[in-house]
């Protein structure tokens, strides 16, 4: 599950970590967008570059390389699918005519591959920075601070909270299944699945349980009393913040520029073949 | 001055056919600490419920006869409403708390009903002075252990200021040091600030000896009320099933071989003083 | 017999839980594991069936070291009754929930409805054979559970924390149970926080800090030792309060259990006269 480490926050801090979440969140879908609007390798790999001093900054070198190595296999499963169709229909997107027959469309074909999956990687890459740098709670604090109903926010906040206790409990239930004689680890495919029976009902029924309690307790401190509810922290937009805005919205406009006026050439058409 | 007064009250929860608790007729006085106990299933759980509006509000079924809290009549008046009068603490510390650090729990209360946050500020601050955990404030709930975790849900309660405090067996998952500690703060409460509590436990030796009233239920029922003292002493209670502490049942084993101590202990430190003064004595 | 060598175990989090544990349990032993939340004493435990294994030492069980066995294998023997009975229950009627386990050791299907019928009869639950275990209240779930490990009548019985959340007449019920067993001729390893249900056991108490065992021996020898108690942070029995505060009269003070501070203060009593 390496993908996910390297999307799980970890308690550090830098200058990144203490970014508002709304302008980090920002900058990373102005990445995204410039990722789509360019689809030649060179353009790509620029993007790459972009969030690199970011992870430099926040210090998470070893989470974000972690969750890049995790995208890997999806990374190459999207490579070869862009090869193949590339190769079996070329006229979709690329200007070859016919099929593809010289060194020189292979080589457009592999570049055109490449940058796909060099546009999904700088995906994983910007996203990654984001959840890495940015705390559950102060996520939670953004969504509320977006206008998005309490519900939503605390539903979210409440999961992550819960996501370690059931964790932990999911090995209790796998421990006392294990000390009755319950083997997880032989038998076919469907016995496997059989076998874990066992672990999910014993799961279910308390997470069941378990929201039972939790509506107990918020319904017995004043849950849905008032329309409006206040908030014991507050985000403020500090400096820092406000420059990460400028310079994104600066990054955009010079994309949409490039993107409407200046055609960026492919690698092959760099070297002219 | 009551604050809590029923008159033969009845519940049953919905799709059951008994019903869990019968003609339940209580007052509990301001400043009372009153501890409730009973065998597992006597009720305590559900009428404890019917205190701060999760019965019927939240649980519906049939609720009868007269309850009134803090002056209001529960039926009449959403759950909320009574939050700000009666807090409720639960057995399991794990499932009361939701968010991600100390001291946002301990605001939930406070945010819900839309406290400015200065005040928030303030409240939250003292809450957790009084409860001993200031240092715990920005930590996350899953550092903790069952103790503290317990006193964070205390806290909690106590930030909304509520004139009754209502702890369902809230140290089952504590060791007795853990316990102590958590009896010692609503204690505190009790005593420092006047707020009435009702403790359901069954350990009563530990918890005891703050307390100046013990009710005794038994099958829906209440079967018994009275001071530590009459309780522990009481046949019936024993009959019940009512764990009595065994400095009490010392001092009936020599009362029944005819060696009467001063007057009933409740606690060691009162057993060893009475039996003092008679060995000393002869 | 359960043998413990110069057991430490670390969990993969870091923590080091045991440093340097050695014990041994005989066959029959009644076994009381005492000491604060956090002492080690449910990890020491968890090593008796495999659950863990050590990270450096041996734990063996008859001879044969727990590193060679699967938690499966191992709980044949040793059957380990878990804190929540609401982490082990799944089937659809208290019945199936008792043959789980057995069926899962592999037992012929008449040894089965013999061993399911006397587990139900042992536990007093009878007329549950046919009701859905999350119907039954949660005194009723523990029988349940317990039933569930006894059904395949293993040699050492484990319990963690069996009287939490239990009232008065529970745990005497309880007490009793344990007793018979251990009168059985089973090996019982008790993991307790209670003070009052050991004194009233009387069985051998190993108290447990901070990873290590402080001391063993005799219940009234262990629980009345006053500086042991300060530094495992127990709370005495009662009784052996008493007698600790009167300790400057001369009075003996192992006394645990209330009969006997009867008969000592009747006797003291009659000297003076």
């Amino acid at each position: 599950m390496s993908v996910f480490e390297g999307f799980k926050f970890r308690t550090v801090t830098s200058i990144i970590h203490k970014l508002d979440p709304r302008i980090k969140f920002f900058f990373v879908t102005v990445l995204f967008v410039m990722a789509i609007l360019f689809n030649t390798l060179p353009a790509l790999i620029v993007l790459f570059f972009i969030p690199l001093p970011f992870v430099f900054l926040a210090k998470v070198n070893r989470q974000w390389l972690r969750s890049l190595r995790g995208a890997v296999f999806l990374a190459v499963f999207i490579f070869a699918t862009n090869f193949i169709i590339g190769y079996f229909y070329p006229n979709q997107s690329t200007e070859i005519v016919g099929s593809v027959d010289t060194l020189v469309e292979y080589i457009i074909i592999l570049e055109r591959s490449t940058a796909m999956t060099l546009r999904f990687v700088v995906l994983i890459a910007s996203f990654s920075i984001f959840f890495l740098t940015t705390s559950p709670d102060h996520l939670g604090l953004a969504l509320q601070q977006s206008h998005i109903p309490y519900e939503f926010c605390f539903a979210f906040t409440t999961a992550v909270r819960f996501v370690p206790v059931l964790a932990d409990e999911a090995q209790t239930i796998m421990d006392a299944q294990k000390a009755r004689g319950l083997e997880l680890e032989r038998g076919n495919f469907l016995k496997r699945v059989r076998n874990y029976i066992p672990i999910l009902i014993p799961l279910i029924v308390n997470a069941i349980r378990r929201s039972l309690e939790l509506a107990e307790a918020m319904e017995s401190r004043a849950w849905g009393a008032s329309e409006k509810r206040t908030n014991l922290y507050v985000l403020k937009l500090k400096r820092a913040d406000y420059i990460l805005a400028a310079v994104s919205v600066l990054m955009l406009t010079i994309a949409i520029f490039i993107w409407i006026y200046i055609p960026i050439p492919s690698l092959t058409q760099l070297l002219s073949l | 001055m009551s604050v809590i007064e029923t008159k033969e009250l009845m519940y049953t929860y919905p799709g059951a056919t008994n019903s869990s608790i019968q003609n339940v007729s209580i007052t509990i006085n301001k400043g009372d600490f009153v501890i409730l106990t009973g065998p597992s299933g006597c009720g305590k759980t559900t009428l404890c419920r019917c205190f701060n509006g999760l019965i019927p509000h939240f649980y519906n079924g049939t609720l009868e006869g007269e309850i009134v809290v803090a002056g209001l009549n529960v039926v009449d008046h959403k759950i909320y409403e009574f939050a700000r009068h009666v807090g409720l603490v639960f057995q399991n510390p794990e499932n009361q708390l939701f968010a991600l650090s100390v001291e946002k729990d301990v605001a939930f209360g406070l945010e819900n009903v839309a406290m400015p946050r200065d005040e928030m500020r303030k409240r939250v601050d003292w809450a957790l002075k009084i409860t001993g955990i200031s240092e715990l404030a920005e930590r996350a709930p899953d550092e903790l252990s069952g103790g503290q975790q317990q006193r964070v849900a205390i806290a909690s309660v106590l930030a909304m200021q509520p004139d009754i405090m209502i702890l369902d067996e809230p140290t089952s998952f504590l060791d007795p040091l853990g316990a102590q500690t958590i009896f010692e703060v609503i204690n505190e409460f009790n005593k420092k600030l006047g707020i009435t509590i009702i403790l359901v436990e069954h350990r009563l030796d530990l918890a005891a000896k703050y307390a100046n009233r013990v009710i005794v239920m038994d099958d829906g029922k209440i079967a018994l009320s009275g001071s530590p003292k009459e309780i522990f002493t009481s046949e019936e209670a024993r009959l019940i099933g009512v764990g009595i502490p065994k400095t009490t049942k010392l001092y009936q084993h020599l009362l029944q071989r005819g060696i009467k101590l001063r007057d009933v202990p409740v606690t060691p430190d009162q057993a060893a003083k009475f039996l003092r003064e008679v060995l000393m004595h002869d | 017999m359960i043998e413990v060598k110069n057991l430490h175990f670390t969990y993969s989090t870091g923590i080091e839980a045991l440093n340097g544990i050695n014990l041994t349990i005989d066959d029959g032993e009644f076994l009381a594991v005492m000491g604060q939340n956090g002492a080690g004493k449910t990890t020491l435990v968890k090593h008796f069936n495999g659950l863990l294994k050590p990270t450096t030492g041996e734990v063996l069980v008859d001879g044969i070291s727990t590193r060679e066995l699967s938690v499966a294998k191992l709980a044949r023997n040793v059957g380990f009754v878990f804190q929540n009975p609401d982490h082990q229950l799944f089937s659809e009627t208290v019945e199936d929930e008792i043959a789980f386990a057995l069926k899962n050791f592999g037992f012929e299907e008449n040894v089965i409805k013999k061993q399911v019928d006397w587990a139900l009869n042992l536990l007093d639950i009878v007329q549950y054979r046919k009701t859905s275990p999350f119907m039954l209240s949660g005194g009723e779930r523990k029988r349940v559970a317990l039933a569930s490990i006894l059904a395949w009548d293993p040699k050492v019985v484990i319990l963690d924390e069996p009287t939490i959340g239990q009232d008065h007449q529970q745990k005497e019920k309880l007490q009793q149970f344990i007793l018979q067993l251990n009168a059985q001729k089973k090996t019982v390893v008790v993991v307790t926080h209670d003070v009052e249900f050991v004194a009233e056991c009387n069985p051998r108490v190993l108290v447990m800090n901070e990873g290590k065992i402080l001391s063993e021996g005799l219940a009234e020898k262990i629980l009345t030792n006053k500086e042991l108690i300060e530094q495992a942070s127990i709370v005495p029995p009662q009784i052996t309060q008493i007698f600790l505060e009167l300790i400057d009269l001369g009075l003996p003070t192992d006394v645990i259990d209330v009969h006997e501070a009867t008969k000592i203060l009747l006797d003291r009593l009659r000297k003076n006269s």
